[in-house]
């Protein structure tokens, strides 16, 4: 029985087995790609997600247990408007290879929504579950601080 | 084939000749290298492999591979710097894979003598020897080459272009070619007149490209400056499209189980996996199975519901037997003995002798995106969706396994999330050929999970140092350097190109043998375990990667042995063997303010030559609360000719991250012939939170330009080691090193 689910305000049926991780309905049924796979075991944040402004692992949350509204990174802002921290990420030219990026901009979304101006120690707690192996990570602190309006 | 003698004595009598204002480049340079690949459609127009133009403006190909490190966006700047483009207006694509693409620099690194303070005369026979790369078809990215190999013949290509443009502007308005200037993608006339590229293209594609003048440093408006990243909006918004996102029309999706211990697949009952759901075929793959699905989660539940049999190991089962093996190398003749000057076997009267031994696990490269391809063989050929490093390699490859033409093969290199050197194999997108000739006429992707990337890896290779060295008068007067461990060099390139070119491996010594130290008797030996069996390839920095911790931490054991400070006892050498090494110790001195440090802090400085590049590092730790935290870290890199500083301090963060993640906790081991780490729980890296903070600096003293992708790997793991026996005099030989510490 196809299950109805609403990602980045947009009501979508999908005619999925039930256990289907969330990220692989985004990916293969929906195709928003923009939602990354990286381990499958929640192990490295590739795949993060709001439901409901919460950042949850796409992984970890099966299709038939999803719970509210979902928005992924094609949610956040576009290439033509972005949010006001991708923008952030764009000024502090934060990618490199970028796969880990879209799970990095929305654990650290989620973050400000609950902390608007996080201390290090705060960054680190939210951050350190989305893996990068680019070392990206001076960069990332760099654009929350400075999209939470908190310069250096 | 031309013979090398042939190609050297034709680069010498064309050798560029630098004049005043800039370099002239001939007719002779500016020939396209081989066919153009570019097939121009309706109402565009390629001026060169390398500028195509359409209607709405100019785009430019850079064929090497975007796997992080910002090569698109400082390749297509080296064009458009002499192309004259705004920034604004540059678009970059990797195009098609081709000969034209050969990687002039990659066969330079093999020529002969030290490559560090090369003289003119080095330089020209490295050339000469890059042109090698053209026959073999080598489009690889990879040695970090592409700043070396594009430098001179990017913006070659973009001034070619760019005359050509004001020729053919010069003839529709009959005006000296003299009179025209180019600026923001137009030639503009006498008058004022503004003609944009794309009027003139149609044109200017019949003009030859006449000598060009490359412009002087000094003017380069693109080139020296921290441009923003062409690719840096897309990875930003989950728009930029990597092998893992390609979607063609009616694709299907496949997981794949190859054998966890690297040999055959005996057999395999897929009973089970053929009624789950979503389920549409099973593929005999041979050595392993594969399943296609409608979904790729699916797919994975039912290939791993696959009961298979698997054949042993062909290499010994447990780690302690194969380290066993590589220790037993050291009873070979040496396979290489690269460097051997005064007399390394006698110890000088008066000095202290030290000796020690390191060794280093196999790692995993475990870039972000997990391995996969798409591929979709048909009536029309084969198509193949794949980021890959040695894309004309792939389209051999993939040809042969479909049994095609390699000309009914079409490669499309996306961008890499993460490479490293892993996707410099075939084997991924030769597997998703194989299986999407299960299901012709429809694309299948085939997506490794993650415990299949970690455990079908081609690793850095593990290895064992002994070090002999002696010391006098606070100095090191001696230095015998070994190292074994198998060939990475030999498989891999047998797997490239069919053959491994005979003689000495010298990847398996780089940065043994080479090291920018004056010590008047040295000797470096390398020792190959060649029937060591272990799956290995191009790890980050490759023999670099070990032979840096070995030399560095070596180095420090002798300073402390001879009661120098470790930083001066480097320094002193370093000055007598080449200037730009000991300019870049000189830098993280000042930097860190070394030798000043905090209260309760421990420091460590590592220098390595690696890829051209030398690259001083030092380390701050500090003890908290019984853990280890990584406080501060100074990286100093120096590459003649910085041609974008952000870049540049991406890569060189990027690097020392990459090799304090494998020093602290990289580490592959084998039981029952399967590697025992499965994915990120038990082969993780660096987190934010344990991240130092991280001061860049980038020298320009050394004469040639050099690369950077890889020279910030190789000083991380030493600079670290050092610094824990700063902080806590205890000496770290093995790797990783939460074996013996506690990190944060």
């Amino acid at each position: 029985m196809p299950t109805t689910l609403t990602v980045n305000g947009t009501a979508h049926r999908v005619d999925l087995p039930e256990d289907v991780p969330l990220l692989w309905v985004l990916r293969d049924a929906l195709t928003l790609t923009g939602t990354k796979y990286g381990c499958g075991v929640a192990a490295c944040g590739a795949c993060t997600v709001h439901i409901d402004g919460e950042a949850v692992r796409a992984c970890q949350v099966a299709l038939g247990d999803v719970w509210g509204e979902v928005t992924t990174i094609e949610g956040l802002g576009t290439p033509e408007s972005l949010s006001r921290l991708q923008q952030a990420w764009v000024d502090h030219q934060v990618a490199q290879c970028g796969y880990c990026q879209s799970g990095q901009i929305l654990q650290a979304a989620a973050l400000l929504a609950e902390t608007p101006r996080p201390s290090d120690a705060e960054i680190d707690a939210a951050m350190s579950g989305n893996l990068c192996r680019c070392g990206t990570y001076p960069r990332i602190r760099a654009a929350i601080r400075s999209a939470a309006g908190m310069e250096g | 084939m031309a013979s090398l003698g042939k190609i050297a004595r034709r680069t010498f009598l064309f050798g560029s000749a630098a004049i005043a204002g800039g370099v002239a480049l001939g007719v002779w340079y500016l020939k396209a290298p081989a066919p153009n690949p570019l097939k121009p459609a309706e109402g565009e127009t390629s001026l060169s492999p390398f500028v195509l133009i359409d209607g709405s403006g100019v785009t430019l190909i850079a064929p090497r591979a975007e796997m992080g490190q910002g090569v698109h966006t400082t390749w297509a700047a080296l064009i458009a710097e002499e192309l004259d483009l705004a920034w604004e207006q540059v678009r970059v694509i990797h195009g098609p894979p081709a000969t034209a693409y050969y990687n002039a620099a990659l066969m330079a690194e093999n020529a002969p003598g030290p490559a560090y303070g090369k003289s003119a005369f080095q330089h020209a026979v490295g050339k000469a020897m890059g042109t090698l790369g053209k026959p073999l078809k080598m489009q690889v990215t990879g040695g970090s080459t592409a700043m070396k190999d594009g430098f001179e013949r990017m913006r070659a290509a973009g001034a070619a272009a760019r005359e050509m443009l004001k020729t053919a502007a010069a003839q529709r308005l009959g005006v000296d070619v003299a009179r025209l200037r180019t600026e923001n993608g137009a030639v503009i006339a006498p008058d004022g007149t503004v003609l944009p590229y794309a009027d003139l293209a149609a044109e200017a594609a019949g003009i030859a490209p006449r000598e060009v003048v490359l412009r002087d440093p000094s003017d380069w408006k693109l080139l020296g400056r921290a441009l923003p990243r062409l690719d840096m909006v897309a990875k930003t918004t989950g728009t930029a499209q990597y092998a893992i996102d390609m979607r063609p029309e009616g694709l299907r999706f496949a997981a794949l189980r190859m054998s966890p211990r690297r040999g055959a697949m005996l057999s395999f009952d897929a009973t089970q996996a053929q009624a789950m759901p979503g389920v549409e075929k099973i593929v005999d793959l041979g050595d392993g199975v594969a399943v296609i699905a409608s979904n790729t989660w699916l797919a994975m539940q039912a290939v791993n519901a696959i009961d298979a049999d698997w054949g042993p190991a062909p290499y010994p089962e447990t780690s302690e037997a194969i380290m066993a093996e590589i220790a037993a190398a050291f009873d070979n003749t040496p396979d290489s003995t690269l460097r051997d000057e005064g007399d390394a076997d006698t110890l000088p009267a008066g000095a202290t002798e030290v000796t020690a031994e390191y060794r280093v696990p196999f790692l995993a490269h475990a870039t972000m995106e997990p391995l996969n391809a798409t591929a979709k063989i048909s009536a029309e050929g084969l198509e193949i969706w794949s980021g890959n490093q040695l894309p004309t390699f792939v389209r051999r490859a993939c040809a042969e396994e479909a049994g095609l033409d390699e000309t009914r093969v079409t490669v499309h290199t996306t961008l890499m999330g993460g490479g490293f050197g892993r996707r410099g194999e075939l084997d991924f997108s030769v597997l998703a050929t194989r299986v999407a000739m299960a299901l012709p006429g429809t694309p299948v992707m085939t997506t490794w999970s993650r415990e299949e990337d970690m455990t079908q890896d081609f690793y850095r290779p593990a290895a064992i140092g002994r070090m002999r060295g002696a010391v006098r008068d606070g100095t090191a007067v001696l230095l015998d350097a070994a190292v074994a461990g198998p060939s990475t060099a030999r498989p891999a390139l047998k797997r490239w190109m069919g053959f491994a070119p005979p003689g000495p491996d010298q990847v398996h010594v780089e940065g043994l043998w080479n090291q920018p130290y004056a010590i008047p008797n040295i000797r470096a030996r390398g020792y190959i375990a060649a029937d060591l069996q272990v799956p290995v390839g191009f790890w980050r920095s490759v023999g670099n990667s070990y032979n840096g911790f070995i030399h560095e931490s070596f180095m420090d054991e002798m300073a402390h042995a001879a009661g120098a400070d470790p930083l001066a006892f480097r320094l002193a050498l370093a000055r007598k063997a080449w200037g730009p090494a000991a300019a870049c110790l000189e830098a993280v001195r000042e930097m860190s303010g070394w030798p000043d440090k905090p209260q309760g802090t421990g420091r460590g400085v590592a220098l390595c030559f690696s890829f051209g590049t030398p690259a001083a590092c030092v380390v701050e730790v500090a003890d908290e609360d019984g853990a280890i935290r990584l406080t501060r870290a100074w990286i100093a890199a120096d590459v003649g000719v910085a041609l974008d500083p952000g870049i540049l301090d991406q890569q060189l963060v990027g690097g020392l991250v990459y090799g304090l993640s494998a020093a602290m906790m990289g580490e592959i081991t084998f039981a029952d012939g399967r590697a025992e780490q499965q994915n990120f729980p038990d082969y993780d890296a660096l987190r934010m939170g344990q991240m130092p903070v991280v001061e860049t600096r980038i020298l320009q003293t050394q004469r040639w330009i050099s690369g950077i992708g890889e020279p910030g790997t190789p000083p991380a793991a030493p600079a670290l080691a050092n610094a824990l026996f700063d902080l806590t005099g205890e000496r770290h030989r093995t790797l990783p090193l939460n074996r013996s510490v506690s990190f944060v």
